[in-house]
């Protein structure tokens, strides 16, 4: 098995590809995750106009294909590297998913709480993040786990602008040798699920620690 | 004793819905004053004009002497000496007991840790949680949640309370056990004014009562004496109401 020989001695490329991956992921959710919550909050909290400002920023997100947005942040004309451009188009994509995690588990809050909260004294951006951003942090973690591996794979896009990553390091090794695409492929995507794999149960076990004493486990 | 709030021809509208009508009443440091009268006759919304949760259109609240009911007042300051416990209870469920009635010291006055935590003991105590103190919201009965929203609001060490309906939610059973907590507050000289269905509470621990129709304040006065010999022909037929199914 030629090709076995050859993915083992490309092994250290497909490190570092599975680094750059990673780092694009980390970028973009980071990205993605302080947007997100500021189109949430500014789309419950906000008066008239922050509100159609970040509702119409997130409808205009949530339209563009991230391929499209990708070319676009990368034929900007400001110097912008391949890696910094990859994370800044994915971060806005993934911002108004993000947004939308947010604002569910927002609404889903008790409103009472936050009445209580104000009949207390408290200020709207005490209110906002000594209860609201707690309880929604927790109601998130479930469907925000769902967009973590959703970004995971879409990282693999950031090789059309040139990122080095995990895709470019599989095209890189076809366009060698001949006849094993198929196979290169596949451990491609045994490499993805298994990145996957070890994020989501991360998470899930995030979820677990975070759980409130009363309230229901979610199964599986 | 002193005059601890009046309020002067309190109105509230909802687009053309008057709710509130010209409401005026006075209330002394210490008294406990019953709210009775229909659904929808205003009682939730004359609570709520009160700490400016629905603002009011005209009137005047005076909270001893100063009138709160203008808009260079700082609302959130006036709301923290008003204590409001909700039919519903609405405890912060991420918060467990001590961290909910810690909650109001910490957050609100921006008392130290150790003292917040001081004054949350003493007002779980007083109604007698303290085994639950590191229980989570979700986990107690619904007359538990109450004693533990009365504790929350306590711990504020406000000038009044504010009870809109507080056992409406709950049991027959569990009702009981909230209702002696608030005769304790009462006796102890708390100053509240409690909108309630449970007329024997408003006739043996009320100071004074007011019932409420359509917006206006009928009659008021001393319980047992307006219980006995209502004046007026509306609130007759509203207590009957309750005689019949006593
Ligand atoms: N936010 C609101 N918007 C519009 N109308 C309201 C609002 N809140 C109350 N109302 C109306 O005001 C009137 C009085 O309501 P309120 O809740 O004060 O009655 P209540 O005496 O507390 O009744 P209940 O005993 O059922 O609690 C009702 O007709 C109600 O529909
Ligand atoms: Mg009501």
């Amino acid at each position: 098995m030629e090709i076995l020989r050859i993915l083992i001695s490309e092994l250290p490329q497909f490190a570092k590809g599975t680094l750059v991956a990673l780092e694009v992921l980390a970028g973009l959710l980071i990205v993605g995750l302080v947007l997100g919550l500021a189109i949430a909050l500014a789309e419950i909290f906000g008066n008239t106009l922050i509100k159609f400002l970040a509702t119409t920023l997130r409808k205009f997100l949530w339209a563009i294909p991230q391929l499209v947005l990708l070319f676009l942040v990368f034929y900007l004309p400001f110097d912008l590297n391949r890696m910094l451009a990859a994370i800044i188009a994915l971060g806005l994509c993934s911002s108004a998913f993000q947004s939308q995690i947010f604002r569910g588990a927002i609404l889903s809050i008790q409103s009472g709480q936050l009445e209580a909260a104000k009949a207390m004294g408290l200020s709207k951006p005490k209110i906002i993040f000594y209860i609201v951003i707690p309880q929604m942090i927790r109601l998130s973690i479930g469907p925000w786990t769902n967009e973590f591996s959703s970004e995971l794979k879409d990282t693999s896009l950031a090789y059309v602008v040139g990122v080095v990553e995990i895709m470019r390091n599989a095209k890189y090794i076809i366009a060698y040798t001949y006849g094993n695409t198929a196979a290169v492929y596949l451990f491609v995507g045994i490499l993805y699920f298994t990145l996957t794999r070890i994020g989501t149960s991360f998470f899930y076990r995030l979820e677990e620690r975070l759980w409130v004493p009363g309230f229901e486990k979610r199964s599986g | 004793m002193s005059t601890i709030l009046e309020v002067k021809h309190l109105t509230k509208k909802f687009d053309d819905n008057e709710v509130l009508k010209d409401v005026s009443f006075e209330l002394k440091k210490g008294e406990t004053l019953a709210v009775i009268g229909s659904s929808g006759s205003g009682k939730s919304t004359l609570l709520r004009c009160l700490n400016h949760l629905s603002p009011p259109d005209s009137g005047q609240i005076l909270l001893e002497g100063v009138n709160i009911n203008t808009p260079e007042i700082d609302i959130n300051s006036i709301r923290a000496d008003m204590g409001f416990v909700f039919q519903d209870f609405n405890l912060f469920t991420h918060l467990n007991i001590l961290e909910n009635v810690m909650f109001g010291p910490l957050r609100v006055r921006g008392l130290s840790k150790k003292q917040a935590r001081q004054i949350a003991a003493a007002e779980i105590k007083r109604v007698g949680m303290i085994d639950k103190i590191d229980s989570y919201p979700a986990q107690l009965s619904g007359g538990q949640q109450q004693r533990i929203s009365i504790a929350r609001a306590l711990a504020l060490k406000p000038k009044l309370i504010l009870f809109d309906e507080p056992t409406s939610a709950l049991d027959p059973e569990l009702t009981g056990e909230v209702l002696s907590v608030m005769t304790a507050l009462a006796n102890e000289g708390m100053t509240a004014i409690v909108v309630t269905h449970e007329m024997g509470f408003a006739r043996s621990v009320a100071d004074k009562v007011i019932f409420i129709d359509q917006g206006l304040i009928v009659e008021q006065g001393e319980p047992k004496i307006m219980f006995a010999t209502p004046r007026h022909e509306r609130t007759r037929l509203f207590l009957s109401n309750f005689v019949r199914l006593e």
